[in-house]
């Protein structure tokens, strides 16, 4: 019955714009808007229509409107894959995803192979936020582009900072139970016993995604092991709830996190009171001063009534799209990758970057940030009143990693 | 150690308690009607948003109140309205009834409330640590929880065995016949019996909604330890129930704060083909397949103890 309604739900308003579909670009937004992660997806949906609204503004994509499809995958490869097929029967050239390297590895494999079945009518996937480093490494593909930097590269930045910390002695790892989450703990152990043998890793724990609704037990082993330090590359509700059950048990360590600004994060941190004792890699945050950054946040906020804007690398991916199809002068997915293989790119946050044509990652400035007390003026996260602050910046040259990847190319 | 085994004890009773508000109507259905209520789970969600909703309005503890007087309704019409007339065409349709009934109300859920968590907050007035030990705070509204669930058992418990109207459901439960020939409306009893289970299990859902997460899926995670909990303890057996519910509650628990694997349990004597061959399942931890212990238990049962533990009949 779920699905028959959705469908009906898709089909119908479908119908009604056959007729325009030529006048718009219209990029698949596959990515859960119901059940465990739907509280990052919506915000992610936000994000890429805001994008498209800035887009279509400034007169669209080579005089064509943006149009954001949202196709609902419930963080599940399989539905993602009848998602991504829903799309390009619609007519949809380009998909974008984020929430899941597990997604991000079916849907990577899915286009790989209909654009091998269906020559000129290939289709490209933009991939916004799933970081496990395989996608650019031994399964990448020509059709594939990453704006977020993979999981290596955040844990090379991570470990260098923490290298520096004498304070941290016990570290506790603690994961998804999937290809990301497994990637992070194997990176962690690896990078921290290269850069810093004297730290003990008193607890490696792997949880099932997004399915965990009390993290109390996990709370009591993480306190029980006498770490001073966790290490988390958690997003979503697994990270909020994770928070909010040391909140309520009043575990105090330090965090090392990839994604802690995501929903309900920073409202369990302040909860919590762990002020300036929550780090995260980002490649932006909303404080910095540099590129148009500043302007792009106080617009975002006001449009979505204080909402941060979590997904810089969304502006970076979807400005640098118009961009390469501006070069090819072209909107053949074809003709925009191979426009953008090798790109240079102004990020959001000021800095350059570019998308490395070996394996189409993109390289960006990196920044360690911390969670507490602003000063006056700066923007705070939730209505917290505490907000980022950068405690290292990590330059794009600093940032690349070597690449197994033998791209295929059409 | 001894903090961990404490907390961890305290964790499991909890959750124990919380599936047992749910499963011991869902067992007491089932006796009654002999129909394994699928829709039961939608009721404890249902409980939970009405009491979001409701605390929007009047407050937390009014919420309390009247969330699961207004789900246990919505039960007891499910029961007169439909139910009762599907019953005519036997158990399977019944059956299908309900589990249709999940699905639309997940969906009306969802049409109302959205399909992301709604901020469902602790009153502030239990919003503090109840106490320490150990260093570790516990809070104050997980004892609540705690108190809450204690109460209705022990109330369950005195109404059924010491009341006249627990004497009659009781009756009522093996031979309704005879009940009705004795001049008791059955066809009510059924009714009032479908909507306390369905309270109860609304009871758990308020309670649960501000601890817990509270989203249109939460039925869905739930629903399926329910019947572990109900099968386990015996189909129709209120006291099964309570073992099985602390049973589970416990070993989901201490199995996350477990970390043995083969690996670990064989330790320099594991044979050398296990680290190539089996590797996957040979480091998995105890703590990563806490998740899938209630449904191993489950097999088990039905294996060894078809009745459940404190069953009666071989269903």
């Amino acid at each position: 019955m779920n699905r028959l309604v959705m469908i009906a739900a898709l089909a119908l308003p479908m119908l009604g714009t056959a007729a325009m579909a030529q006048e718009t670009v219209k990029i698949g937004y596959i990515d859960p808007l119901s059940g465990g992660g739907a509280s990052v997806g919506e915000v992610g949906l936000k994000t890429f229509q805001f994008l498209a609204e800035e887009q279509n503004a400034k007169g669209g994509i080579l005089g064509k409107k943006v149009e954001i499809v949202p196709l609902d995958n419930k963080t599940n490869p399989q539905e993602s894959l009848i998602q991504a097929q829903k799309a390009i029967d619609a007519g949809v050239r380009y998909v974008t995803q984020g929430n899941g390297s597990s997604v991000a590895g079916a849907l990577s494999d899915f286009i790989t192979k209909y654009n091998e079945r269906n020559p000129g009518k290939e289709v490209l996937y933009f991939n916004y936020a799933a970081v496990d480093p395989v996608l650019t490494n031994e399964k990448c593909s020509f059709w594939h582009f990453r704006w977020d930097a993979n999981s290596d590269i955040k844990m090379e930045a991570l470990t260098n900072y923490m290298k520096t910390v004498p304070a941290i002695k016990k570290v506790y790892l603690i994961n998804q139970d999937y290809s990301f989450g497994q990637s992070v703990r194997t990176q962690a152990r690896a990078m921290l016993g290269a850069k810093r043998p004297d730290i003990q890793i008193v607890g490696d724990e792997l949880h099932p995604l997004l399915k965990i609704s009390d993290f109390a037990p996990y709370i009591a082993k993480i306190k029980a092991s006498g770490a001073d330090t966790v290490v988390t590359g958690n997003w979503g509700q697994d990270f909020a709830l994770l928070l909010k059950a040391a909140a309520d048990s009043g575990l105090k360590v330090n965090w090392y996190t990839y994604y802690a600004g995501g929903t309900g994060g920073p409202t369990a941190i302040k909860q919590a009171g762990l002020n300036d004792q929550v780090y995260g890699i980002v490649e932006g945050i909303p404080n910095l001063k540099g590129g148009d950054g500043q302007a792009f946040e106080k617009a975002f906020r006001a449009k979505y009534d204080g909402q941060t804007n979590v997904y810089p690398r969304a502006v970076n991916e979807m400005r640098m799209f118009a961009a390469a199809a501006e070069k090819a002068k072209s909107l053949e997915p074809v003709k925009v990758a191979q426009a953008l293989e090798g790109m240079d790119f102004e990020v959001l946050n000021g800095g350059k970057a570019t998308m490395r044509k070996d394996d189409h990652q993109f390289f960006q400035p990196m920044y360690i940030a911390q969670f507490g007390e602003l000063k006056a003026g700066e923007f705070d996260e939730e209505k917290t009143g505490w907000g980022w602050k950068t405690v290292a910046t990590i330059d794009t040259a600093q940032t690349m990693l070597p690449t197994t990847c033998k791209m295929e190319r059409p | 150690m001894l903090e961990l085994i404490v907390i961890s004890t305290l964790n499991g009773v909890l959750y124990g308690m919380l599936l047992f508000l749910m499963a011991s109507g869902l067992t007491v259905i089932f006796s009654m009607l002999g129909v394994l209520n699928f829709a039961h789970a939608s009721f404890y969600m249902l409980g939970a948003f009405f009491g979001f909703q409701i605390s929007r309005w009047v407050g937390f503890w009014p919420a309390l109140l009247i969330a699961p007087i207004l789900a246990g309704a919505i039960g007891a019409a499910v029961e007169r309205y439909g139910l009762r007339p599907v019953h005519k065409n036997g158990h399977v349709a019944e059956l299908l009834f309900t589990f249709g009934l999940a699905f639309a109300i997940e969906e009306i859920v969802q049409i109302i409330w959205g399909k992301s968590p709604v901020d469902f907050r602790v009153p502030p007035l239990l919003d503090f640590p109840a106490f320490t030990i150990f260093s570790t705070n516990y809070p104050a509204f997980k004892m609540f929880m705690l108190a809450v669930s204690i109460a209705i058992f022990v109330g369950l418990l005195l109404v059924l065995k010491k009341t006249r109207i627990g004497l009659i459901v009781q009756a009522a439960l093996t031979h309704p016949n005879m009940v009705g020939h004795l001049g008791h409306n059955v066809g009510r009893i059924f009714m009032l019996v479908f909507g306390v289970g369905t309270a109860l299990a609304a009871v758990a859902g308020v309670i649960a909604g501000p601890a817990l997460v509270t989203q249109s899926n939460m039925a869905g995670l739930l629903g399926p330890i329910l019947f572990v909990v109900v099968v386990v303890g015996g189909l129709g057996s209120l006291p099964g129930a309570f073992v099985a519910s602390l049973l589970i509650g416990l070993v989901q628990t201490f199995a996350v704060s477990m970390n043995g694997s083969l690996a670990g349990a064989f330790g320099p004597l594991g044979p050398d083909w296990a680290s190539s061959w089996v590797a996957d399942i040979w480091s998995v931890t105890i703590a990563q397949v806490a998740p899938i212990m209630p449904y191993l238990l489950l097999v088990l049962i039905l294996i060894f103890r078809p009745m459940g533990l404190l069953g009666t009949r071989d269903t």
